[in-house]
């Protein structure tokens, strides 16, 4: 099992240097970039937050985007709340590393019982973590010496990475309609509301059409 | 402190607060379907909105330059189910000949 969860750290940890390039070509620093990585430490929020800021747009803009994106890291905590049974010191801890990778390892060894679910959650929590730091660091360290991210295409990874991270959910007719819509109304909403706004007001879309089953 | 700062701390002040309060309410409190659903689409619809706010615009303008052809790119390899960094890579490198040579 140590081995799924190494399987699941090392990859997406390795994603960590494109974020950590990503937010010093959108204007970071390297501390910042580090901080989100260790602070926030959830990659959809993190590269939001940087996406919203490189575009213009407000810190309330940037922290409501990557608060949005954060809601379904609280849905895993209740999941996982009465497995890991958590408190004090612990229950920091666990927190911060229920994410996606987390806790998809962890229900995926439901059938061999709890101990073996929580053993997936915390090996695949803190190897992201660690995986996920130390390559944000040198993804930041190395746009850092290259100067103009576009000759580098750092301009392109960025929505490159939104599009990876969206394209695994884009399982059914319903899901891609969300999503064509939600690309077309960020854009047509860009020049009117300026950057940041016309991100948050795709929920709009998710609410109708989360709001009746199908 | 400088707005880069704000959001940087902000942001991740909110989110370890959602990841917290996940093990401090009832896990009844949002099984509802319906909020399930609608927050099933959050994901899709923002990062969505992301790809092309950050493919076509520039400080709230549209603009169609080397960044276009770096996400077609990228669509088109994670289409072929190449792995991230290579899908990531591919972007660049067409996002960054078309910047350098066209």
């Amino acid at each position: 099992m140590l081995r799924d969860s190494l399987s699941v750290a090392i990859p997406v940890g390795s994603y960590g240097a494109a974020f950590g390039a990503a937010a010093v070509a959108g204007g970071f620093s390297v501390l910042q970039a580090c901080a989100l990585s260790l602070l926030l430490f959830s990659g959809a929020s993190q590269f939001a937050v940087v996406g919203v800021m490189a575009g213009g747009g407000s810190a309330l803009s940037a922290i409501t985007t990557g608060a949005l994106l954060g809601i379904r890291n609280g849905l895993y905590g209740m999941r996982m709340a009465p497995i890991l049974n958590l408190s004090g010191i612990r229950k920091l801890i666990g927190a911060q590393i229920t994410i996606d990778e987390s806790t998809g390892v962890a229900i995926s060894q439901e059938s061999r019982g709890e101990g073996a679910m929580r053993y997936g959650f915390f090996a695949t929590g803190v190897g992201v973590f660690l995986f996920w730091n130390l390559f944000t660091l040198i993804g930041a360290l190395g746009a850092n010496s290259i100067g103009d991210p576009s000759s580098w295409g750092l301009d392109a990874a960025v929505p490159a990475a939104f599009l990876g991270l969206v394209w695994p959910r884009l399982v059914d007719k319903k899901a891609r309609m969300a999503a064509l819509l939600s690309l077309t109304l960020a854009l047509a909403l860009t020049p009117i509301l300026g950057a940041g706004l016309p991100i948050i007001a795709t929920v709009l879309i998710a609410l109708v059409l989360g709001w009746k089953a199908s | 402190m400088t707005e880069l700062w704000i959001a940087t701390l902000g942001a991740s002040a909110i989110c370890f607060l959602l990841k917290f309060l996940g093990y401090s309410l009832p896990e009844s409190t949002l099984n509802n379907p319906r909020i399930q659903r609608i927050n099933n689409f959050v994901p899709i619809v923002l990062l969505s909105a992301l790809v092309s706010v950050q493919t076509l615009t520039i400080e709230s303008k549209i603009i169609v330059d080397q960044r276009l052809a770096g996400v077609l790119v990228a669509a088109i390899a994670l289409k072929m189910r190449v792995s991230f960094p290579l899908m990531m890579i591919s972007a660049a490198l067409t996002s960054a000949l078309v910047y350098n040579f066209i």
